[in-house]
Formats: C-alpha cells, structure tokens, sequence
C-alpha cells in the first residue's frame, strides 16, 4: 500500500507524459499538413493527397472539442493544440485521488496507536564499499502527515486545475508534471536514507523547474525557473556536503544507523577545512544550509517570489504546500542530528525569525496578487524554523500541516480570481469583486481568518504555539524570534486584510469589459476550495490536540488518567510548577516514568502520535514550557490580528488614500520595501555579474591567451620563426657556407683547449 | 566455446569488416548503401559480441579472465588480451555506441563515404584494444593508433578550421605518447617484461623511479582526459568533428585517459599515486570550476558541451586519486555514464545542425514548439549532465564526491560547487536553445525527430534513466577488481611507510 501511494502519482506521470510528447510530436506534423509547414524550408509540404488531408483535419477537430471549455482565453491563434487532454486529467487525477485516499488510511493507522516504524526495502540501488543506499520506504508519523498533506493538496490541486489549465494547449504536459512533482515529493518524505532524499529533494526541484517554466514562451518565466533551480542549487550544495560529512561520520547513509548513533557523537570533532569543528553543528548547519534554499529562507528566498510566473496551480502545490515545505521535513526528520547541535539550532531560530519579518514586510506593499502570498508563505516557513529551531519540531509540522491547507486555498481563490478577470494578476486592477465570485470571496475569507489566527481556525492554533514556543524559549535569539514573530503577525493580518479589500471591495479599477466577462469559477474548481477551507478552519481543532497537545480543545483522556493517578507524584516532581494541571501531569509522568535516562519530556497523546519519529532529546522540554509563558503571549497573536485589520481597515476601506500619501512621504522605505530589500540587484552585481565576466576572461584570457598562445599556438609560432630564419641561413652562397664552417671550427678548438 | 579467443573476435571484427568494405568500389547509391550496411551489421554482431563478453565475465573473481595469448615479438613482449572489472564495460560501452554512430552518420556524411566507415571501423578495433590489452607494448600500439583514425576523421570530415584543430589533437596527444613509450622502455628494461598482469602482481619499481614513470604516464593520460591545463584541443577538436566523431572522441576517447590511471598509475606506481595525489586534486578542482565557467560563457553549443566533458572529466580524476572504493568506483561509473550522456547531448547538436547547419546558440531558440521530441530527449541528457538523481549523471558525480570527503574537505567543497555551475551553464544552455517563442524564420519549419533519429536517441535516454535508477550491474561488475586494486595499492603504501620508520630509528 505504502508503495501504490508513492508510484501511483509516477504511473500517472509517464501516462501523462507519453500523451503530452507523442500528442505534440504528431500535432505538430498535422498542423504541418494542415497549415503546409510553416518556412517551407523542407519541400515535402502542400501536396498530401486528400484522404490523409481530410484525416488529419478530422483529428484536428477531434481535439478542439475537448480542448475547449469556455472559450480560447489566451494563446495566439497559430497555438498547435495537443490531444489528449482528456484522458492525461482524468487518469493522473484519479491516480492522486486514489493516492490520497490510501495516505488518509495509512496516516490513521500509523497515528493511531503502537505503529512505531515501517520499512520497506523496494529495490537495490547504490552499493559501493560501505555506501549503501537501497530504495526504500520509511513510514512513520512524521511520513505519515506529510504523506496527508502532499497527496491531499496534490489531489485537490490536480483535480482545480482540469478547470483552470482548460483554455490551455498543454494540459497533458502539465498534468504530467503535477504527478511527477508528487511522485518525487513522496519519495522525500517517504526517504530511508539520505540519497534518496536528495533524489526527492532534487527531483521536486526538476518538477519545479519544469513547472514554473512551464509557459515556455515568457522570457519571464523561463528565467524564473532557471533561478529556482539553481538557487535551490546552491542549497543542496550545502546538503550534498552534510550527507557526505554524516556518511564520513557514520560510515552510512541510512537514517536508522544515523539515528542511532548520534548521542554517542555528540560533542566529537571533525576536520572540516583545517578547523576541528564540532562534528553534529557542522552536520546541521550544512543539511540547513540545504533547507534554507528548499524552503526560500532569508539570503535563498529571491526565487520563491519569481516563481509565481508558473500555473497558479502549481504555486499551490509546490510553492506554498508541499516542496518549500521540505526544508523543515527535513530538520524534523533529522532531529537526532540536530538535538545534539544546539549552536545550529540557534541559527535556524535566527534565520527563521528574520525570514518571517523580513518577507512580512516585503509583502505589505506588493501590487501582484500571488506575489504577496508567495512573500506570506516565506514568512510563514519563517515560522516554521522558529519553531524547528527552538526545538518545538512537532509544533512546526503542525504548522506546515495547516498552513498547508491555508496557503493552498489562498493560491487556488487567487487564481480563481485570476481566472474570473482573465488572467490579471495585478489587484491595482482588481476591486469589488466579491459580488461577481462570491463563493471564491467566502473562501478567500476563510483562508485570510485562518492564516492571520482567527481565533478557532487552523492558524490560530498552529501560529500561537509557535510564538508561545518563542516566548518559552531562552536565550536572546528566542527573544528576538518573539519580537520579529509577534511584529510579522501584525504585518501578516495587514497585507492579508489589504489583498481582501484591494481585491473584493470598493469599485472595480481595471477595464470594464473584464468586469463585465468576471465569472465564477466552474464546480470542479470550488469543490477543491470547499475542502481546503474546511481544512483551514478544522485541522486546528481537530490536531492541535494530538499534535502538540494544545490545552484547550480535547486535553486527551490518558492525560486525565494520568492526573488521577499520579497527582502524588506530581506533588513530589514539580511542586514549584502551579500551571496548567495537565502540563504538570505530564512533567510528572516524565518523572514517575522510565526515571531519567531515555525518558521522553512529551505529554502522553503527544507521545502516542509521533511515537519515536521525532526524536527530542531529554532535556528539551520546549513542548511543555511553551504552556507556562506568562499570560499575555498567547493573547499576542490574536492582538497582532486585530491591530493588523484594524490598520487595513483604515488604509483599504475607510481612507483608501492614506497609503498612497505614506508612499509618497516615506518615499524611501517604500522602495526599499517594493523592490524587496534590493535583494535581487545586490545578487546580481555580487554574483551574477561578475562570475559572467570572470567566465568570459577565463575564456578568452585564460584558455585563448594564456594556454593556447603559450601552448600549442605558441609553440607552432616559435616553429615557423624557427624555420623561417633557419630558411634564411640557406641562403646559397658558398662564402656563407664556409664562413660558417670556420666559425664552428673555430669554437670547436676553442672548446677543446679550454674545456677538455 | 570456451577456448574461443572471444577479445580477439570481438576486437578486430571491425577490422575484417573495414577489410570488406575495402572490396566494395564506386561511389553510387548501391555502394553507399553496401557500406553502410557492412560497417553496421559488424558494428552490431561486435556489440552482441561484447554482450557475450558481459555474460561470460565472473563479477566475483577480481583478476583478469577470459585471457589469451600469443607469442609475438618474440620473448618478452607476446599478444596478451583480458578484461576485469575495470576493462570489461569500456567494451561494451564503445561497441555500444558504434553503431549509433555508424546509423548518426548514414546521411550527414556526403563525401568519401567508404574512407568514413573504414576508418571508423579501424578505430573500433584500436579503442577496444585498448581496453582489452595486456601488454605494455599492445596497449601502446593500440592506443597510439587510435590517434590516426581519429586525425583523419576531424581532418577530412570536420568543419571549416578542421586542420587546425586536427593538428593541435595530434601534436597534444602525441607529445604525451612520447614521454609514455619511453616510461614503458624504462619499465622493459628494469621488469624484463611488458606483461601488465605480471607487472601488477609482482613488480614494485622503487620509489624514485615510480616518480618519474608516474609523470611520464600522467602527460599522456592528463592529456587524453583531458585534464587542464591540456585540454585546450578538446573543444577545438569537437567543434571540428562530424558528429560522430564528437560521440567517440567524448564517449571513449576521453575515457582511455581514466582507464590509464586505474591500469597503470595506480596499481603500478602508487607511492607516486599517493605523493601526487594532491596535484591532482588541484588540477580536478580547477578543471571542475574554470571549465565550468568557461562553458558558462559559450557561443556555440559543441564547445559548451565540450568544457562540460572536461569538467566532468575532472570528477573522474578526482575520484580515481582519493583511492577510495566510492571515489573509484563512482569516477569508472561517471566514465561510463559521461560516455552515454555526452554522446547523446553531441548527437542531439547533430540533429539540429543536420537541419541548420550552425552551431551558434543564438541561432536558436523555441524548438520546444516545433520539435517536442527532441525537447524532451534534450532535456533527460541536459538533466543527466547537470547530475540530477534518477540520471545517470547523478551516481558518478556523488560518489566521487563521497570519496573526496574522506580524503579531503576542501577538495570536496570546491568539487562540489560544480552542481551549481553544471545546472547553470546546462540549463542557460537549454533555455536559450530550446525554450522561448519560436521566432527566428529559419526555424519555422524545422521538422522533429526522425524515425532514425528515434531510433539512435532511445536506447540512451532509456540506458540514462535505467542507470540513473538501477546502478548496479555497473557497480556489481567493478566491485571485486576495484577492491583488489585499493588493497594491493594501500599495502604498497603501508609497506613503504613501515619501511620508512624501521630505517628512521
């Protein structure tokens, strides 16, 4: 079963895939008989005789009928149609339907009680010496919900988009890279060993090249995709090193040898250029490194917001749901590691708390609908490493969990809403739409309460914990996480409150004819939201509980049991803890329990969710302090909320004049803000530029001038001088001849005399 | 059936079938077509030849199998042919890719069409001589001999500064040979025999003559590699070269240079291995980044895809000299892997320039609208150079990596800055050929992959993927021979070592 969830999505993909490539192979050759080619370069265009002719343009029709849903929207009219759409939807969407169904069983299964670990070897793969890297599931909890999230997104995303890619010439192509992104996403998050997370990791990397470029023609788009390849490029540079470091270490790649023995090599050293470092931060800090440009952090994010020039689609899926999302998988996954590299951790906290304000503030003053929730979903992997950082694993994939479901709706109501005004993205464009897509606005809504922490949606759980996590945490760096954390929430509630209002109220700004053609959605597009929204407002209530053992909701019947029969022991183990009753249990639990070695610091529901898929190690005991902070900070959050939409109020609904004056005043910081804290133009005359002419000099100076002219081309110069004076000496005459002979004669004399 | 020489067979089939082309005269039609068919169907049954090889081959048993031998030049020097583990699949992979390139040339060649295939065939025979050799004056003869076929394929058939770039082919693997033969001379007379097997097991050259044997095989090996600061003939060479002669010149050629070092330098010569080990890395870190960066920066796509192969080739080298099983194993398999992916991507230029005639990068671009086939292949080979996993590519960059890790970090740190260079020279390349509007005229009606285009490109994207996937019949082939190579390397080293305290007291 684990299997058919993993290669049902690849099945879908080569079925996909073969459609798309023979159906453009032989659309091209019937538009060529159709149209004559196009040039006329070839000679063998024209004269097909009629039968095939009327064949052709048979299958031509054929395809038109089911290409076109509502009308050629985009796309010039020479645009070679490619059949097959159908059938490449429905097989590739049934497939993840079907894969998400059996993800949804197995995540009951493993989370429901005793389920421990599962392996499952499915082929050999790489053994050279000790290096062995088999391919191989490993089902866990931590696989279990990613495993949730990833098909679920990718079903309901794949089933939006039948609608949304109708008017598109491609459709096959695209489905076909939608499962291949999801197959590789699954083989991440279902990896045994760290090589086939890297191929995961690198084959959702290809998907998202594929994907963003996907509407080849943009120049746009095209070199956004390069971008995102080779900036995630530079972090895997990063986490390819951290592999070989584990396996110099360990002597494998495989996660349960590693696992186990990470205590052991805590606090040993290794060479690593010259310097005798400590082997565990090393370790962490290089697989982080691989993080950070997975999951867009701050100094990697330049690609994220680019990538909006792909199919909103797959923003959902990759850039907001899943793929960015891998980057805390994989510190989660690798916990054992990082548990003992507390200096590491310290900078993931810190990346995290400046990634979450800084593209916070970015996102306050963008124009393009998708970028502003491209910088949100930066921000809120920000929070993600907060959490991750501070120790509070569980805590972070809770919020990759429901932000999962969040972020994916705000994306599809984006391009829902794209796709009712034709394709504009920019909502200076947009206004007072709620009253033509009202069912898109209601979900929108739902996607904005949840993300900004309504209280009782899936934000307010997941968000609030991690700056209670902030608050528990100690050291300076928590603190700063706290301030940044609570400062970007604010933000967060503004520019989401400000896309609301700039997009569905006030009056309509862009042309009229496109208010006039704004449509709702079709069915099979918000059916998806339908289900993403109940996601975003339920996940909360329902897993916050299991997950991260939030107290408010469902505080689970074993902690109960626990109180009652324990409250003595609690007396004795924390008699200064006056908290809450049932974080005390649990402390009390960690002491009456296995003693002191090898106990785990987790409350009892907690514990029987994640079982031993995240390890934390005995004395972080982040996930029952983050219940003792002082009173005001899980009310934080919330204020944060309101002061955000009170502010987007006033600026959006009530004085829609007001930030453009503060533009104009502030003129400043808005460009700094607008042009995303110059972070592209410092790349580009640090890096760009100067490795362009660094490589033109290598060429022309290194290779052409230094190599070549005192190389070869040198060497066959001096020869041709050479011969050319050599030629000279020939010169014919006798005296010449003689003359020289005397002279050697002479020297030979000389040398004889002298040197014998 | 055992007693049948099947190296020799398999060796110079391709000679008797030059031999028979040789018979066919004129140049009409029927000619053309009877050569072309001679030099395929041999091309083909030395392939299934070679398959029989395979089959043959016991993976368990490190030494060399399948032996023959002759006496030849009386005495010392015989006819001596074998394959192990490191030897074996180099046959295969050249019998392999001839008659993709005997089928790549059917139509591109116009001119001396009999001479084409003959020569072409006898370099066949000489490459896997070369492999299959075990005798220091054969491995000589075959190597050296293979220059002369390829000379006259880039200088008759290559591009317009053909003889330029055949020369400086000529005269820079040449000037290595020369250094090479007389280190082989040396060896004569120090062994009293050319005999590689017994050279391996039973002879150490002392120390200070190691030095200098190990340099004198190094100027030739480093060159045919090529390593930098010598590979500067490459891409003149390539650019040169009709495309067929890229895919040999790329897939095998270059490969003899590798396949020395794990023959020779190593196993013979390792005390010297291990004093210039650092010397290699330096120059494979530089050849990984300078090229890279050179390729960044290239107009016509042959000589991008030329400084590619010699930063790949760096990861070879590298692999090779941090004498661990990974790194070994994993420079054999980016050998092999280099010679499928780089063969494909300088057959996917000849398919555009069969159509175009230029090799300008800016003559291109959009041909994703008109030629999805030759997008989609071009990509899987692009995708495969740049190292992605389930490529190929991927094995044979990450274990030479792993290997340079244990030996030294800042080697692998700088070795691996090369996924990020590879994926941006691969895919600016891809992106300014392949995607983009489909504006340029003279593009508008350019036809897509043929039958026969088909039919050469398959099987490599398909052996692309499936090694990407499925390394092991590589891996399990080298295993024992690389085994018994390391160890009888590391005890040299340890014995002289011991040697070196017990005289130091």
């Amino acid at each position: 079963m684990y299997l058919a969830i993993v290669l049902l999505p690849l099945a879908g993909a080569i079925i996909a895939g073969l459609i798309s490539l023979f159906g453009a192979h032989k659309a091209v050759r019937e538009h060529d008989a159709v149209h004559g080619v196009p040039g006329g370069g070839h000679g063998h265009d024209g004269h097909g005789d009629d039968a095939s002719h009327r064949r052709n343009t048979h299958a031509h029709d054929a395809h038109d009928d089911h290409g076109a849903h509502g009308g050629h929207g985009h796309g010039d009219d020479d645009e070679i149609q490619s059949p097959g759409a159908r059938p490449a939807q429905l097989v590739t969407s049934a497939f993840l339907v079907l894969s998400a169904i059996l993800s949804w069983i197995v995540f009951f299964q493993v989370t429901g009680g005793d389920f421990g670990l599962e392996q499952v070897t499915v082929l050999t793969w790489i053994h050279s010496g000790d290096l062995v890297a088999d391919w191989s599931l490993r089902i866990d909890s931590l696989t279990a919900v990613m495993l949730i999230v990833v098909t679920t997104v990718s079903a309901l995303v794949h089933v939006y988009s039948i609608g949304y890619m109708s008017h598109d010439a491609h459709t096959p192509r695209f489905f076909a890279y939608l499962s291949l992104f999801t197959f590789a996403m699954l083989t991440l998050v279902t990896a045994d060993n760290l090589v086939q997370l890297f191929f995961g990791w690198e084959g959702v990397g290809l998907a998202s090249y594929l994907l963003i470029g996907f509407w080849y023609k943009k120049p746009s788009a095209n070199a956004a995709a390069i971008k995102a390849f080779v900036v995630n490029r530079v972090g895997d540079f990063g986490f390819a090193l951290g592999i070989f470091a584990l396996f110099f270490l360990f002597d494998s790649v495989d996660l349960t040898t590693i696992f186990s023995g990470t205590e052991e090599m805590a606090g040993h050293t290794i060479q690593f250029l010259g310097m005798e470092l400590d082997a565990m931060n090393t370790i962490a800090f290089l697989l982080f490194i691989g993080a950070m440009g997975k999951s867009a952090q701050f100094l990697l994010h330049t690609w994220l917001p680019d990538a909006m020039e792909g199919p909103t689609p797959v923003s959902a899926l990759i850039h907001a749901a899943t793929m960015v999302t891998a980057g805390v998988f994989l510190v989660a996954r690798m916990s054992p590691v990082f548990e003992q590299a507390p200096d590491a951790m310290m900078f993931v906290a810190l990346v995290g708390a400046i990634t979450a304000f800084f593209a916070a503030t970015v996102g306050l003053v963008q124009n393009d609908i998708k970028r502003v929730i491209a910088y949100s979903t930066c921000s809120q992997l920000g929070y993600m490493f907060v959490a991750l950082g501070l120790g509070a694993y569980q805590v972070a994939i809770f919020h990759l969990f429901t932000h999962a479901f969040f972020k994916a709706l705000l994306f599809l109501g984006a391009g829902s809403v794209i796709h009712a005004v034709g394709g504009e993205q920019d909502m200076r464009q947009m206004g007072g739409l709620r009253k033509k897509i009202p069912l898109t606005y209601a979900m929108m809504l739902i996607g904005t309460l949840a993300l900004t922490g309504f209280p009782l949606t899936a934000g307010y759980f997941s968000k609030d914990a991690i700056v209670e996590v902030a608050a528990a945490g100690v050291g300076q760096i928590a603190g700063l996480a706290l301030v940044l954390t609570i400062t970007a929430a604010i933000f967060t509630s503004f520019y989401s409150w400000r896309l609301i209002f700039m997009t569905f109220h006030g009056k309509f700004r862009g042309p009229q004819q496109v208010l006039d053609h704004a449509h709702e959605s079709p069915p099979v597009m918000t059916i998806p939201l339908g289900i993403l929204a109940a996601g975003a407002l339920f996940a909360g209530i329902i897993w916050a509980g299991p997950m991260i053992d939030n107290q408010m909701f469902g505080s689970g019947t074993a902690t109960a049991q626990v109180t009652a029969t324990d409250a003595v022991t609690r007396e004795a183990a924390a008699p200064a803890d006056a908290g809450i009753a049932a974080a005390a249990a649990s402390h009390g639990e960690v002491a009456a329990g296995d003693g002191d070695h090898g106990a785990s610091p987790l409350a009892p529901r907690v514990e029987a969710f994640w079982q031993d898929a995240i390890y934390v190690s005995p004395d972080n005991h982040i996930l029952h302090d983050m219940h003792d902070v002082p009173a005001w900070v899980p009310w934080a959050p919330t204020a944060a909320m309101i002061v955000g939409l009170l502010f987007a109020i006033w600026f959006y609904l009530l004085r829609p004049e007001i930030p453009r004056t503060l533009a104009r005043e502030q003129d400043v910081l808005y460009r700094f803000l607008l042009n995303k804290w110059y972070f592209d133009e410092i790349y580009d005359f640090l890096f760009v530029r100067p490795i362009n002419r660094l490589a033109r000099f290598l060429w022309k100076r290194g290779d052409g001038w230094l190599i070549d002219g005192f190389g070869p081309d040198g060497v066959s110069a001096r020869v041709a001088d050479i011969t050319r004076s050599v030629v000279r000496l020939q010169s014919g005459y006798i005296y010449h001849y003689a003359f020289a002979m005397l002279i050697g004669a002479a020297v030979l004399i000389t040398w004889m005399m002298f040197g014998g | 059936m055992s007693d049948w020489p099947i190296l020799s067979t398999v060796t110079f089939l391709p000679a008797i079938g030059a031999l028979l082309i040789l018979t066919i005269r004129g140049n009409d039609t029927v000619a053309r077509r009877n050569i072309f068919h001679i030099a395929l169907w041999t091309t083909v049954v030395t392939l299934v030849l070679s398959f029989l090889v395979w089959g043959m081959f016991d993976e368990t048993n490190p030494g060399f199998q399948l032996v023959e031998e002759t006496a030849w030049l009386g005495g010392a020097i015989n006819y001596r042919m074998g394959v192990d583990g490191i030897s074996m699949l180099f046959v295969v992979l050249t019998a392999a890719l001839m008659p993709l390139c005997i089928i790549a040339s059917k139509l591109s060649i116009e001119k001396r069409f009999k001479e084409y295939m003959i020569a072409f065939l006898v370099l066949e025979t000489l490459m896997i001589g070369v492999f299959c050799a075990l005798d220091l004056v054969l491995f000589y003869v075959f190597f050296e001999g293979g220059l002369i076929p390829m000379f006259l394929i880039i200088g008759v058939w290559g591009g317009g500064r053909r003889v330029y770039a055949s020369f400086k082919f000529f005269l820079y693997t040449l000037l290595g040979s020369v250094l090479m033969l007389i280190a082989i001379l040396a060896m004569y007379w120090y062994a009293g025999t050319t005999d590689i097997e017994y050279l391996l097991s039973d002879v150490s050259f002392p120390a200070g003559m190691q030095t200098w044997l190990w340099l004198a095989f190094f100027a030739s090996f480093a060159v045919k590699m090529p390593m930098w600061p010598v590979h500067t003939w490459l891409p003149d060479a390539h650019v040169e070269a009709p495309t067929a002669g890229s895919v040999i010149l790329a897939g095998v050629l270059l490969k003899m240079g590798g396949y020395g070092f794990l023959r020779f330098s190593l196993p013979m010569f390792p005390l010297a291995s291990a004093d210039f080990m650092p010397f290699v890395f330096v120059l494979s870190v530089i050849a990984i980044i300078y090229t890279s960066l050179v390729a960044l920066a290239q107009e016509d796509i042959k000589k991008l895809i030329a400084y590619s192969s010699v930063a790949h080739m760096g990861f070879v080298t590298l692999g090779i000299f941090t004498m661990t099983t990974q790194g070994v194993q994993g420079g054999i398999f980016q050998m092999l892997s280099h010679g499928i992916v780089s063969g494909a991507l300088f057959l996917c230029v000849g398919v555009v320039y069969d159509r175009m005639h230029t090799r300008e990068i800016s003559a291109y671009g959009g041909l994703v609208n008109r030629m999805p086939l030759f997008a989609f292949v071009f990509l899987v080979f692009t995708m495969a150079n740049v190292g992605l996993p389930g490529t190929s590519g991927f094995v044979g960059e990450f274990l030479p990596l792993v290997g340079a890790f244990e030996v030294n970090t800042w080697v692998a740190l700088f070795a691996t800055t090369g996924i990020i260079l590879s994926a941006a020279y691969a895919l600016w390349l891809y992106r300014r050929v392949i995607f983009g509007p489909l504006v340029k005229d003279a593009l508008k009606g350019v036809l897509d992959l043929t039958r026969r285009e088909q039919l050469i490109l398959a099987p490599l994207v398909i052996l692309t993927i499936f090694f990407g996937f499925y390394p092991q019949p590589i891996l399990d082939v080298t295993a024992a021979s690389v085994d018994h190579l390391l160890v009888n390397v590391q005890a040299a080293i340890d014995a002289d070592a011991a040697l070196a305290t017990a005289q130091t007291p």
